[in-house]
């Protein structure tokens, strides 16, 4: 899927309409989505008339009746209801609780129930987890399971990162980090290898007819009523070009990417959305492409994608990226999502505005860029029109002076109270007559997340540094100047007054994190 | 041998192939129904209106039920009748149920639920501690005051510390949320309940139906986890379910949406301790005064016991010549505070911890010192007696504490840490060590007592049922190893089956770390009284007294032959003996008044230290325990591997409920904090990295089963060694006492550092 490549065609814009594109047909739009076809534990399965807002884990639990994926929260932050999911992309780890039916058309779902071996073969991690103790209460196992299972097949022996989103509560997580690593070697079972292999042709083919005019396939289509009133009315486009035509048509609808934020407007707040946009299937937009110094990352890049791309590149970011939610919502959750979705508290845009990115807006054929800072307006409002969503982000190619830095009650799987992102230039320091004379700054980007009701640019901050020496004087002066900048809230989170503290103290930090002093209790070794 | 060994709990091969089944998991008859409750919005006010109307249209929904039409409302109290099923009138917290929707899917209830419309007359809230003090809003007449000595003594010590700190509450985020089923049957009703006490919900749900308790059976498997939260808390949704069966005829669940489960359910109680103690110049205690400031919520629950305990613990592990504690339990507009693992204990232990830290950085000592200064007399020296006037006649701590001290490397690294503070502008660490001990019994004596029933099937089988439940401890396994041992089996050779109070009446809860002592022994009396009956059988065939009969290895060997179990059962069976037994225990040697405070509460104590070593960042307070070191009493491990598995993820618990484990109720009374997406537990990167844990194996001294040691409740305190080493970091960073309040998230601990360097 997304993989970093040259950008080879000269183009100025590098989210363009595709129309007259030879590759791309155009296909019917205001298709209802009335069917959903995947593959679970190796069986296909159709859906017809499914309600596009339901969700994996009810679809398993209560229809499938596949007991093992347990409801421990049902919004995406304990992982209890974790499952395998295989496209082609790979196999990934999601949150079955968020996740929507339509989401899986054409892929392949493994819950716990399926990593167990035709003849009821153990799957190693489920050996390792009796040996090393691993399981108490149990409830929290089938997601750890799916989880290990996952990683064991990817060959990801990063377990801290693997299992961030796994909450246990009864063993202190040490036995399980035993049979994680008892298991990271083990070989992956044949009868897990066989759910890249699948395609939807398969179903259809094997299949009765009904999966005719599925839609997802290149050229599907036709529109059909929601059956009955109050129905979820739902659209999969499979490119942009269709999304744009009908979002003009439907600019009232919901356009859903992961589903790690909308879920919870579903599952929590019980709203009856209607209609609804899958992009999940719009491949145009899930590319990473670099040209002329910059990356240009497509709405549809998730954000582990995105970690994995950027990790030599823009460390930090990726760094940031890494402790962005867990994997299995950086597996669902898209970077255009995150940006569009205009959230004071996401992750991406200050470090996106701290780099100087450029967002890219698509309405019908209509396509815009403007610098990410100046979409954000106010609380939830962007400059977004009617009908317009958006397409990419394009960041520089590296910015070394980069660095972020995310302040959460725990270190992974939380929403930051504060998130403030560094990306300062500053002259190589001199010596003179024996005497080092500090460098000055030259220009200086500063962004932060959950200060204001808008992902924000320190403006007065940066002014106070610019043209300055680069010295812990002047970054004293510049103190007060966040309290013009910024006058965040109190919540559950933290309070105003730590808040602004803490801004503040990260660029004492950043000063001292660029002279490479330690500032990062995670980079500390006991 | 079974008994003691590493084995795996007995479910684990249904836990990762998610095959084993929780409540929510059963499959119901046809037509089952699912209930929702509506909840309250306001803290502390009177209904005035309350319209159902489009509860009723909604789509789904078959009933709805509110205090209209109880004229006798049941009560879901597990002590004093305080907790209408359903408001009457006045609302006492956001949470309350006030309505109960029963409909046809579980989101068809809870979108009804929603669809009240509500009028209220708000009335004044109450919500913290010092505004029930100010309205002397509490359970009792007043304050319970237990005073030992002589307080005028503090005037003349050395040294006196004073302060006040706060102790944050806790959620139990036990994985699977509360959750209950209800099936009628044709004289009665049958339960199914993620409960630790099922005789709870048995006895609260024949009072609502009005029937008796032998009509109401409640079955309990397995819970997803429980810490206390299942203790009480469970009750409302059994009871939902019953009068939602009972009225339809048809099955009937209710398990809380997540967010409902936290709003509405008990928590730790949080504490708030105000303290003055003196010392002599060596650390070496004179006298300490606690006054305790205890946020009960809205209904008793457990209140008063939690509350005890707490009182129970305020002296830890040291002998405090004058002591005077005094109890506040306030009664707040906020849930319900309830049992959660430790009950009190670890509230009571932590402030004298505190005290310690307070001394030793007045005095310029390492904390270990006024510690070791202070011990009570060790096991075989003349007892020093408790603030309640227990004799302490097992303390072990003088030898836990130096092993630990020294397999920990606590006295080096603290000298490394001296020297990487002095380096280091920005990150500072701390090392702290923490001795707990902790009193094992029920403290309302009458709980300690429990029942088995074991039945052996003529191919040799094993049936075995008990009172507790398992709620992923191991229990079950344990008690299984227990009975194996006493036949000669394997473990595996028992069947282990669901709590039933079909089968073991009148049971105590799972609680207060007595699962295994309790009903380990009841099963072991159960089985022993049947293997006597074989024994003697047998023993008679072959002309040999009963007591030469041996049980090993799956045989029974008797005057030179050996059979297999299984053959002489078939032949006991065929000889028209009885193969089944109940079995009892009741805990020896305990008494206790409560309100005099004494006695002789406990029956033995539980021992343990942890050493933790953090890391603090000075800018933004981001703080992480690097390692820990435990040594842990379990007296002779009935299982090493179950053992040790409770004390890592004890410790773990109780390092979150110190650290990042924030919850936070707005001036509303609304609790903000109502999710993992908010509350946070630690996640797997939380845990030390470096984490040794020891077991202290040396037998009980009482006659417990195995000569064990309870091992629920007592590590979870050893979790207080993280905040104690917070506070060690916070101290690097200037002279004044850190005075660190709990939880302490990274904005606690940028605040003390600013105390700190203020000075």
């Amino acid at each position: 899927m997304a993989c970093l490549v040259p950008f080879n065609q000269a183009t100025p814009d590098p989210f363009p309409p595709h129309r007259g594109a030879a590759l791309v047909k155009k296909t019917a739009a205001g298709q209802i989505m009335a069917q959903v076809a995947f593959l679970l534990n190796g069986t296909p399965v159709h859906l017809a008339d499914v309600d596009p807002t339901q969700t994996l884990l009810d679809y398993v639990r209560e229809t499938a009746g596949l007991k093992g994926t347990k409801e421990g929260c049902n919004e995406g932050d304990c992982g209890a209801c974790t499952v395998m999911v295989t496209d082609a992309g790979g196999a990934k780890a999601l949150n079955a609780c968020i996740l929507f039916l339509p989401q899986l058309h054409g892929k392949a779902v493994r819950t716990v129930e399926g990593l167990t071996g035709p003849a009821g073969e153990p799957h190693p991690v489920q050996t390792a987890m009796i040996a090393h103790h691993g399981s108490q209460c149990g409830f929290c196992t089938p997601g750890f399971v799916v989880s290990m299972a996952t990683a064991n097949l990817n060959g990801d022996t990063d377990h801290d990162t693997t299992l961030a989103g796994n909450l246990c509560r009864c063993t202190g997580y040490a036995p399980i980090i035993r049979a994680a690593e008892a298991a990271e070697a083990a070989a992956i079972p044949a009868w897990l290898q066989t759910d890249a292999d699948f395609t939807l042709a398969q179903i259809s083919s094997e299949g009765s007819g009904e999966a005719e005019g599925l839609p997802g396939e290149g050229g599907s289509g036709g529109a059909s009523s929601p059956p009955g009133s109050g129905a979820t009315v739902s659209y999969s486009p499979t490119n942009s070009d269709d999304l744009a035509d009908w979002y003009l048509k439907h600019p009232d609808a919901t356009l859903i990417a992961g589903a790690t934020d909308v879920g919870l407007w579903v599952t929590k707040n019980l709203r009856h959305l209607s209609p609804v946009a899958f992009l999940s299937g719009i491949t145009d937009l899930q590319h990473i492409e670099h040209q002329g110094g910059q990356l240009h990352i497509g709405a549809g890049v998730t954000i582990e994608t995105l970690r994995k791309a950027v990790t030599v590149s823009h460390p930090s970011f990726a760094e940031l990226l890494r402790r962005y939610a867990s994997t299995q919502v950086r597996n669902a959750a898209t970077i255009g999502g995150n940006i569009a979705n205009g959230s004071p508290i996401g992750d991406g845009p200050p470090a996106l505005i701290a780099m100087g990115a450029t967002l890219h807006l698509r309405r019908g054929d209509d396509i815009r860029a403007l610098a990410l800072e100046n979409f954000f307006l106010d609380y939830r409002k962007q400059d977004r029109q009617p009908g317009e969503f958006v397409v990419g982000v394009s960041i520089p190619a590296a910015v070394p002076a980069l660095r972020c830095y995310k302040i959460s009650k725990r270190f992974d799987q939380d929403i930051s109270a504060v998130c403030g992102c560094f990306n300062i230039t500053v002259t190589a320091e001199t010596v003179v007559d024996g005497k080092v004379v500090p460098g000055k700054v030259t220009a200086a980007r500063i962004a932060f997340g959950g200060m204001a009701g808008i992902p924000k640019r320190a403006a007065s901050v940066e002014a106070a540094l610019v043209g300055q020496d680069w010295t812990l004087d002047t970054i004293r002066a510049a103190l007060p100047a966040f309290a013009t900048d910024f006058q965040p809230l109190s919540d559950m989170r933290a309070s105003s007054t730590y808040r602004l503290l803490t801004a503040q103290n990260l660029l004492t930090r950043y000063f001292h994190d660029l002279a490479g002093t330690p500032v990062n209790v995670l980079e500390v070794q006991p | 041998m079974t008994l003691g060994l590493p084995l795996p709990h007995d479910s684990a091969p249904l836990h990762v192939t998610g095959q084993a089944r929780y409540v929510d998991d059963v499959p119901l008859p046809a037509g089952a129904l699912h209930l929702a409750f509506g909840l309250s919005t306001r803290a502390h006010a009177e209904i005035t209106a309350l319209d159902l109307t489009p509860v009723r249209a909604a789509p789904g929904v078959i009933a709805v039920f509110s205090a209209a039409d109880f004229p006798d409302m049941p009560d879901t109290s597990p002590s004093v009748h305080d907790e209408p099923f359903l408001a009457t009138g006045t609302v006492h917290y956001v949470g309350q149920a006030i309505f109960l929707v029963v409909a046809e899917t579980h989101l068809q209830a809870r979108k009804a639920a929603r669809l009240a419309t509500i009028t209220y007359t708000d009335l004044p809230a109450l919500l913290t501690v010092e505004e029930a003090l100010a309205a002397n809003s509490r359970f009792e007449q007043g304050p319970i005051l237990w005073t030992r000595g002589d307080m005028a003594a503090i005037a003349q010590a050395h040294t006196i510390v004073e302060g006040e700190f706060e102790v944050g509450g806790q959620e139990h985020f036990y994985l699977e949320g509360q959750v209950a089923a209800a099936i009628p049957q044709e004289d009665g009703m049958h339960i199914l309940s993620s409960t630790q006490h099922p005789t709870e919900i048995q006895h609260k749900v024949a009072h609502a139906l009005h029937l008796p308790m032998a009509a109401v059976r409640v079955e309990m498997r397995r819970m997803g986890g429980g810490f206390g939260g299942k203790e009480s808390q469970g009750n409302a949704l059994a009871v939902a379910c019953a009068l939602a069966a009972h009225a339809t005829g048809k099955p009937c669940k209710m398990r809380y949406d997540r967010d409902d489960d936290m709003v509405i359910t008990g928590k730790r109680h949080d504490i708030k301790i105000r303290y003055k103690a003196g010392a002599d110049a060596t650390g070496k205690l004179v006298a300490v005064d606690f006054t305790h400031l205890v946020r009960c919520g809205w209904s008793q629950d457990l209140s008063l016991a939690v509350a005890d305990r707490a009182m129970l613990h305020a002296d830890n592990c040291y002998w405090i010549p004058n002591i005077r504690i005094e109890s506040h339990r306030l009664k707040t507009n906020t849930c319900s505070a309830t049992a959660y693992r430790g009950f009190g204990g670890p509230q009571g232990i932590i402030g004298i911890e505190r005290v310690i830290d307070h001394l030793a950085h007045t005095l310029g000592l390492d904390p270990v010192e006024i510690m070791q200064r202070n011990l009570y007399a060790p096991m075989g020296a003349t007892p020093q007696t408790t603030p309640y006037g227990m004799e302490i006649e097992d303390s072990i701590t003088d030898k836990i504490l130096p092993r630990l001290l020294e397999t920990s490397d606590y006295h080096a690294r603290k000298a490394a840490i001296d020297v990487f503070n002095a380096g280091s502008p920005i990150l500072k660490k701390g090392i702290a060590v923490t001795p707990v001990k902790f009193g094992i019994s029920f403290t309302l004596t009458w709980l300690n007592q429990a029942g088995a029933l074991v039945h052996v099937y003529q191919d040799g089988s094993v049936h075995l049922n008990h009172g507790g439940t398992e709620m992923g401890q191991g229990l079950n396994q344990k008690v299984a190893q227990v009975t194996a041992q006493v036949f000669g089996l394997d473990a595996g050779q028992i069947k282990i089956t669901a709590a039933d109070t079909g089968k073991v009446p009148n049971t105590s809860a799972t609680a207060a770390s007595s699962g295994s002592d309790l009903n380990g022994k009841a099963a072991e009396n159960a089985a022993i009284t049947i293997r006597d009956r074989i024994a003697a059988f047998i023993g008679e065939k072959h002309q040999v007294p009963p007591e030469t009969v041996r049980f090993k290895d799956g045989q029974i060997r008797v005057g030179g032959e050996s059979y297999d179990f299984a053959r002489v059962v078939n032949w006991a069976y065929q000889a028209r003996i009885s193969l089944s037994s109940t079995g009892f225990y009741a805990t020896p040697k305990i008494n206790w008044d409560r309100i005099k405070g004494q006695g002789r509460p406990f029956l033995y104590f539980a021992y343990g230290a942890a050493v933790t070593e953090v890391v603090i960042d000075t800018l933004a307070g981001e703080n992480r325990i690097l390692r820990a070191d435990i040594l842990h009493d379990t007296g002779t491990s009935l299982n090493t591997a179950l053992d040790i598995g409770q004390i890592e993820g004890a410790y773990v618990q109780g390092a979150g409920w110190l650290t990042t484990e924030e919850l936070v109720w707005d001036t509303k009374g609304r609790l903000t904090t109502h999710a993992p997406s908010t509350y946070k537990i630690p996640a797997i990167t939380d845990r030390p990295p470096v984490f040794n844990v020891t077991l202290w194996t040396d037998p009980n001294r009482e006659d417990t089963v195995g000569k064990s040691k309870a091992v629920g409740e007592p590590p979870f305190n050893l979790g207080i060694s993280a905040l104690m080493a917070l506070s060690h970091a916070v101290s690097a960073c200037g002279a004044a006492y850190p005075a660190l309040n709990a939880p302490a998230t990274a904005e606690r601990v940028l605040l003390a550092v600013g105390r700190v360097r203020d000075v």
